[in-house]
């Protein structure tokens, strides 16, 4: 009786044993299978990449199919594009994300704009470029560089308002009152000591939100378009890295795809870059 | 002492008229006057950034709305049960491109929920700790990998091999098979719903491993102890202590990654096919999504029904992705209160 019992103990700890081996072994292929995608886009945009990467790259105009060129126009764009579209946000960001955490923190108002922040955060980003087109592009009747700075700027500024106020939240409540019981005014208190101390976090969010603007090709779809030649009048439609890679990975012509994958490397080795350094400046705060 | 020190500080021409001041009252306030007004300056630039995010929100919806009129006005409801999108004879339906959309995310969900639970089991329970941090960065890093890499990854290196080694094998299994075989029919040329769910589940299982690690992490060390202290396994503790714990916002996890994979343009854009029908089952059928039809026909598009219809089915988009999201931000509100009640 007691033998049998002590059996069916043994055969139930063995079963328990078994599954959670498979678990634990499936959990480690999950692991493994997550992995192996990041390791296989990054090798084949490192392999195809380098290929397409010459001085030319840099230096000529996106060619017409079956020629030589570059992506110069589609770098620059991109670069001036992402520049005035961080400069554009960022303050905006900054501003609201002081308002959550240092203002308001706890009212209606307060609560709605982090809900609705939230939900921009994670919007779809071509339904930005809807929104850009019908307001600007459609009223003055031309794609324009402007649309798409605009665009990407309505992208920054959710991710700086979730960083600055993740941030500023983080600041010891002593050093805000160390500065108030000085006499500091709240502007004061606010620029000179709260969101000094939370500078890291901040750039942190601006570099994020720059990665993320950096790579996105829908909402400048409609927005600034793309051009051929060079240009710097942000009145006109505009080159830029992602819609150029768009436009040249579904050809058919090889130059092109070549081309494609080298605005692919360099896309990805910037991005990956920037959020690398966001948290290795994270990481040397704490 | 101290008062000679504070009458020191003083400007003179002050300390000369009123000598005694300084003794009985707080320092002057003249200049700090400047404090208050720079502080409702401040605080309204402040509360007006705040608006601005509000008023985005609105001005999409609205904006939207107006542009999608002639649409909404045309075609109601009845817009979102049509399968017919004819440019030329200007018939518009949005159905084939929402069952597209919906199909897509779907697979994706399937994919990439199993995965990004093992994922965050590993991470927080298998783990070394010396190996948890490394792992994790690699993990997020995926996730800020610009879309348009997956995409053209997706359509010049993932598709043919998918059709080489998963679609002709599957094709070959299950030709005459009833049902089952419709699924697989069509052209195995690694385009289609298929390849995009693919795709879409490798972009979204980061944000879902990301979030399913963190609310893992929320359960009280000592609710895990006491139950690997009554001889509980690894896989007891997660499926019976940890995942009843965390239940909400795991499922607010999963729903972030569905808004992601709803609004997914580029990715989905090169691998769907771009294809207006709706005439089998087959996963691999080239299709068309929401966001595909927008970044491919909206540039063209002539102003008038063609374009409003567009805008249509943003807003629809945009409607979905919104109640999505706001299940998804409720739910992981909910874990947050359970917090404090339950320890």
């Amino acid at each position: 009786m007691s033998a049998s019992a002590h059996q069916l103990r043994a055969a139930k700890f063995a079963h328990r044993k078994r599954v959670n081996q498979v678990a634990t072994g499936l959990a480690l292929s999950a692991m493994a299978f997550g992995l192996f995608w990041l390791f296989w886009i990054l090798w084949e945009t490192v392999r195809l990449g380098i290929g397409g990467m010459a001085i030319a790259t840099f230096t000529q105009m996106t060619p017409p199919p079956n020629d030589e060129g570059g992506l110069a126009n589609a770098i620059y764009g991109s670069f001036v594009m992402v520049a005035l579209a961080t400069g554009l946000g960022t303050p905006i960001g900054v501003m609201a994300g002081i308002y959550l955490a240092e203002f308001d923190t706890k009212s209606w108002l307060a609560s709605l704009t982090r809900f609705v922040n939230d939900i921009l955060l994670s919007a779809p980003s071509i339904v930005i470029g809807l929104f850009v087109y019908a307001v600007v592009v459609s009223r003055f009747k031309s794609f324009s560089g402007y649309a798409g700075v605009l665009a990407l700027s309505l992208l920054v500024i959710p991710v700086v308002i979730r960083t600055t106020e993740n941030m500023l939240q983080l600041v010891p409540p002593g050093l805000r009152e160390a500065a108030y019981a000085l006499g500091a005014p709240k502007w004061k208190v606010i620029l000179s000591i709260t969101l000094k101390a939370a500078r890291t976090g901040v750039i942190t969010g601006v570099l994020l939100a720059v990665a993320r603007i950096a790579g996105e090709t829908a909402p400048l779809l409609f927005t600034a378009l793309s051009n051929q030649f060079w240009t710097s009048n942000l009145g006109e439609p505009m080159a830029s890295l992602p819609v150029t890679i768009f436009k040249f990975a579904m050809s058919p012509y090889e130059n092109w795809q070549k081309l494609a994958w080298a605005g692919v490397f360099i896309i990805t080795a910037a991005v990956l870059g920037l959020n690398i350094l966001a948290r290795v400046l994270t990481r040397t705060k704490i | 002492m101290s008062s000679t020190l504070v009458h020191g500080d003083l400007p003179s021409s002050q300390s000369a008229k009123q000598p005694s001041r300084a003794m009985s009252q707080p320092p002057p306030v003249k200049k700090a006057r400047s404090g208050p007004l720079a502080d409702v300056i401040f605080g309204l630039l402040a509360k007006g950034a705040a608006l601005i995010t509000l008023g985005m929100l609105i001005a999409i919806l609205g904006s939207l709305t107006i542009s999608a009129w002639p649409a909404i006005d045309k075609y109601g409801l009845g817009f979102l049960t049509s399968t017919t999108w004819d440019p030329v004879k200007e018939e518009f339906g949005g159905l084939v491109m929402i069952y597209g959309t919906l199909a897509t995310s779907f697979i994706a969900l399937l994919i990439a929920v199993p995965v990004s639970f093992g994922i965050a089991l590993f991470l927080t329970e298998l783990s070394p700790a010396w190996l948890k941090r490394p792992l994790g960065t690699a993990i997020e890093l995926l996730a800020a990998v610009p879309s348009i890499v997956y995409g053209m990854w997706g359509l010049l290196v993932f598709g043919p091999v998918l059709a080489t080694y998963v679609q002709q094998p599957l094709q070959a299994a299950f030709a005459g098979v009833p049902y089952l075989g419709a699924f697989v029919s069509g052209p195995p040329v690694g385009i289609g719903i298929l390849s995009a769910g693919i795709i879409l589940a490798i972009m979204i299982i980061p944000f879902i491993a990301a979030v399913m690690r963190d609310v893992f992490e929320v359960t009280p060390p000592l609710l895990k102890e006491s139950a690997y202290g009554l001889g509980a396994t690894t896989w007891e503790v997660v499926s019976k202590v940890v995942l009843p714990y965390t239940k909400s916002g795991v499922i607010g996890g999963i729903m972030l990654g569905l808004g992601r994979a709803i609004g997914e343009t580029m990715a989905v854009t090169f691998v769907i096919g771009n294809f207006n029908q709706l005439d089998s089952l087959s996963l691999f059928q080239a299709a068309n999504s929401i966001t595909s039809a927008l970044a491919n026909e909206f540039a063209e598009a002539g102003e008038g029904l063609h374009q409003a219809s567009l805008m249509y089915l943003g807003l629809v988009l945009f409607f979905i992705t919104f109640v999505i999201l706001s299940l998804s931000k409720l739910l992981l509100a909910q874990l947050r209160k359970n917090e404090g009640a339950k320890t």
